[in-house]
């Protein structure tokens, strides 16, 4: 298998729990603002400005600092109509691209089958973290899903069985039980493919760990340990152009000031460890990274924290990104709101065709099923 | 003497009211008769609880355990070692319902209190459960009814409640929703005494008149100056509460369902069943034992075997029990609840209140290599005591050919109903491996290392992933 190394690739980092988008980007100037957030405010002296009307949250300043440099895309009131405030329901419209009915079918998983469309790359896409989120899922497509790159390997185990004959031995059979199989199910064919992907995927990422080295010193915390281990197989020349990871919980309905800042903190700094990392590699020029979270919250503050809302914010990050705002931040003002929310003025799926198009090169429509607004990030 | 498929039977009931039985106690239930096991099981008062005692006085560190993994640990151990094999699947059912995480909480004896809340109501009417549930204080901390006041409602509680806990999206509107949230503002914990260098204080409910809207409320059509307790009095008097619940039971003890968001537009695989579960419900005023007595007793259930992806905690923990290496206290919970925890299942820490997806999404390439390592890592293990007892079964059985082998390490293991195409491939090995013979200690030797390798197989398989 030859890989050109210069594949584009794309990490994409979900901020499960629905960030609270005003105060990550905040419009420090707007006295509705602080009007509407007597206590889960982030003070206009403590922002890091972007212009007049807008800021970085302070635990964003690693981020604001690769804005400065030009490498952090922001794409203001993104979301989609109707917005439900259930996180259940918010989190599969943007894993299926389906607002309307419920999907099954994830949105990436379909990028990965037409990147392979044979899935002849069981590594075209790995997902870091425990449990495969509905974006992944589609029958057919293999993904790789890892929640401890270093014990990572199938029937690695059985006493006595460690010699490498016996070995392989195990191996072949259990191919074979889970060979294509006529007449037992979806389940027991879901499985069989997901087992024999299994095997394959293992045996080619199980080298990655072993050729990384690198002077960058992660956090400690799941985010941080999760972006490495993205640089360790992106590194590794493995033909893997999807990466998938999740951190949070953003669901900050009470005490959010510390949690939020904490979690910010988390993420911020392992991002731009994780930026570091890559160039120290030369590995940076060819991925980018998008950030997103299933809907905002609520513009008024409930007191000591922020309920479920609608229109939120996202993000795509990296050294061939041409940074800067996109898009309106919405308005504030009360006859503008929507049952309190703020109305989102930009289709999630328009963020997502902006990647699909101008960095995979792909068609977008009949992944995200039609024609949206794109974001020219490129 | 019970027959084969009076083994079979039991051995059905036990992996879904409980987490499998040694094949001693399927033998012993077996002769007693499948309808007098179920009402053992639905009656586990008449069995002795853990004991507190043994278990805090070799693992001290349990008795309120500060977090994870040990508190994960802790009920580990209950569901291996307990004698209520019912009530503790019926904590897990709950939990995986009312799904409450310590990701939020960070006080997890609050949560192991709210599991041992399960336990006590598992098998009561479901009203009481949800009044317990409401005034729970993990779950009030969980879903923010600490932050719902008089004039300012926090409506979390409130939705998820409706939405999650009891009627499904779709029965309800958005008003309906903040009036529920207004009838429970007040109900709150007591002030939180801060944390000790030794641990936590357990939380306590509270109710606060003067933080309770004691105005009138309009809810599910009805008018009112509702309380909690009148919004939860509505709420399981809803055809939609008993058709959701009866859903969820279906999905977690018969046959897996497609995932709980898509309820309201996909009709349950078995309509009939539900309607019956239904029908129970009403007729009971909602009371859980005699739920669960139909579904055990029913045809449904009956002919539902092998029709559930097992959960990770029910695969690690049936292995477990099968290798025999877990009862009473020992070393290494801590490492069984990590399995869990790696295999997509953190006890304790669900991913959100929409807990953890089922049936098939268990399992994933990463999921999926987990439990296959796991499983075969202990039933490949012929010196664990469970093991030993099939070994010696299988040798004082005279078993020598292939044939023979495979079949009797199925029905050993189960009994198991293994597809075709994956008994041939065991076939294939055990004709490969050859006769099992126990003339000479050499002899012996080899045949227990292929039977060692035999129940790997097994348990590597994907059969073996079905409960």
């Amino acid at each position: 298998m030859t890989v050109t190394k210069k594949d584009p690739v794309v990490v994409i980092l979900q901020l499960t729990g629905a960030n609270d988008y005003l105060n990550t980007i905040i419009p420090y100037n707007n006295g509705e603002y602080y009007d509407n957030r007597p206590k889960v405010n982030i003070p206009q002296d403590t922002v890091l400005p972007i212009d007049d009307e807008l800021a970085f949250n302070p635990n964003l300043a690693p981020l604001k600092k690769m804005y400065d440099d030009g490498n952090v895309a922001i794409i203001h009131g993104i979301g989609f109509e109707n917005s439900p405030r259930s996180h259940f329901r918010a989190m599969d419209i943007w894993h299926t691209c389906e607002p309307d009915v419920v999907g099954t079918e994830g949105w990436v998983a379909k990028v990965v089958r037409d990147l392979d469309p044979k899935g002849e790359n069981v590594l075209k896409c790995v997902n870091f973290g425990q449990g495969l989120p509905r974006a992944l899922a589609l029958r057919g497509v293999p993904i790789t899903s890892v929640s401890n790159l270093e014990s990572y390997g199938v029937m690695s185990s059985v006493p006595g069985m460690t010699g490498e004959q016996d070995r392989a031995r195990l191996l072949d059979r259990f191919a074979r039980m889970y060979a294509p199989a006529i007449g037992t199910g979806a389940t027991m064919d879901y499985l069989g493919q997901t087992g024999r992907d299994a095997l394959k995927g293992a045996d080619i990422i199980k080298a990655a760990p072993e050729q990384y080295t690198s002077t960058i010193e992660y956090a400690d915390n799941g985010i941080a340990k999760y972006l490495r281990d993205v640089v360790r197989v992106h590194t590794a020349n493995l033909g893997t152009q999807i990466f998938y990871t999740a951190h949070g919980p953003f669901d900050t309905h009470f005490n959010q000031p510390p949690m939020h800042a904490r979690l910010w903190t988390e993420v911020s700094r392992a991002i731009s460890d994780f930026f570091d990392d890559l160039r120290e590699h030369d590995a940076a020029d060819n991925l980018v990274m998008m950030i997103f979270t299933e809907f905002g919250r609520r513009v008024r503050d409930n007191g000591t924290g922020t309920d479920h809302g609608a229109g939120g914010g996202a993000f795509i990050i990296g050294d061939n990104v041409k940074g800067g705002m996109y898009g309106t931040y919405p308005s504030l003002k009360p006859e503008d709101l929507n049952q309190g929310d703020l109305d989102p003025n930009y289709d999630f799926r328009g963020f997502y065709s902006s990647v699909i198009d101008q960095w995979l090169g792909l068609d977008p429509v009949p992944i995200v099923g039609g024609q949206f607004e794109q974001v020219q990030f490129v | 003497m019970p027959d084969k498929e009076d083994i079979a039977s039991i051995a059905h009931l036990m992996r879904r009211a409980g987490f499998g039985a040694s094949r001693q106690e399927l033998e012993e239930r077996a002769a007693k008769g499948y309808e007098a096991t179920v009402e053992d099981l639905l009656h586990p008062e008449e069995q002795p609880p853990i004991d507190d005692d043994i278990l805090y006085r070799f693992m001290p560190g349990y008795e309120g355990a500060l977090g994870p993994p040990i508190n994960q640990a802790e009920w580990v151990y209950r569901m291996v070692n307990t004698q209520r094999p019912l009530e503790e699947k019926l904590a897990l059912f709950w939990h995986q319902l009312f799904a409450t995480g310590n990701s939020k909480v960070d006080n997890p004896p609050e949560i192991t209190q709210q599991i041992a809340m399960f336990r006590r109501q598992a098998l009561g009417s479901f009203r009481d459960l949800l009044v317990e549930l409401a005034k729970n204080p993990a779950m009030i901390w969980w879903l923010d009814n600490n932050g719902n006041h008089n004039g300012a409602i926090n409506e979390n509680w409130g939705r998820e409640l409706l939405e999650l806990f009891s009627m499904g999206v779709g029965n309800y509107s958005e008003d309906d929703i903040k009036d529920a949230s207004r009838a429970f503002t007040g109900w709150t914990i007591e002030p939180k005494i801060p944390r000790n260098p030794l641990g936590r204080f357990y939380w306590n409910f509270e109710y606060r008149a003067e933080d309770h809207d004691d105005g009138e409320k309009s809810f599910l059509g009805q008018t009112g100056r509702f309380n909690g307790e009148d919004i939860i009095d509505i709420v399981v008097k809803q055809p939609a509460t008993a058709r959701f619940l009866a859903r969820h039971l279906y999905n977690f003890f018969v046959a897996d369902e497609p995932q709980v968001p898509s309820w309201n537009i996909n009709p349950p695989n078995d309509p009939d069943a539900v309607d019956q579960l239904v029908a129970a419900y009403d007729e009971s005023d909602g009371d859980l034992r005699s739920m669960m007595r139909l579904l055990f007793n029913s045809d449904f259930f009956k002919n539902a075997r092998f029709a559930r992806v097992k959960s990770p905690a029910e695969l690690v923990v049936s292995t477990v029990k099968m290798a025999g290496n877990y009862q009473g206290p020992r070393p290494g919970f801590n490492m069984l609840a990590m399995e869990c925890n790696w295999q997509g299942q953190e006890l304790l820490n669900p991913p959100s209140v929409e807990s953890w997806h089922t049936g098939g999404e268990w399992i994933d390439g990463g999921a999926l290599v987990r439990r296959v390592n796991f499983a075969a890592g202990l039933m490949g293990d012929t010196s664990l005591p469970g093991i030993r007892e099939i070994v010696e079964e299988l040798r004082q059985r005279g078993v020598s050919a292939p044939e023979e082998f495979v079949d009797a390490c199925l029905d050993l293991v189960g009994p198991l109903e293994f597809s075709e195409s994956t008994r041939s491939e065991l076939l294939d090995q055990a004709t490969e491996d050859g006769e099992l013979n126990w003339d000479t200690d050499e002899d012996a030797e080899k045949s227990e290392k292929k039977i060692g390798v035999m129940l790997a197989l097994i348990t590597a398989s994907r059969d073996f992933q079905f409960a």
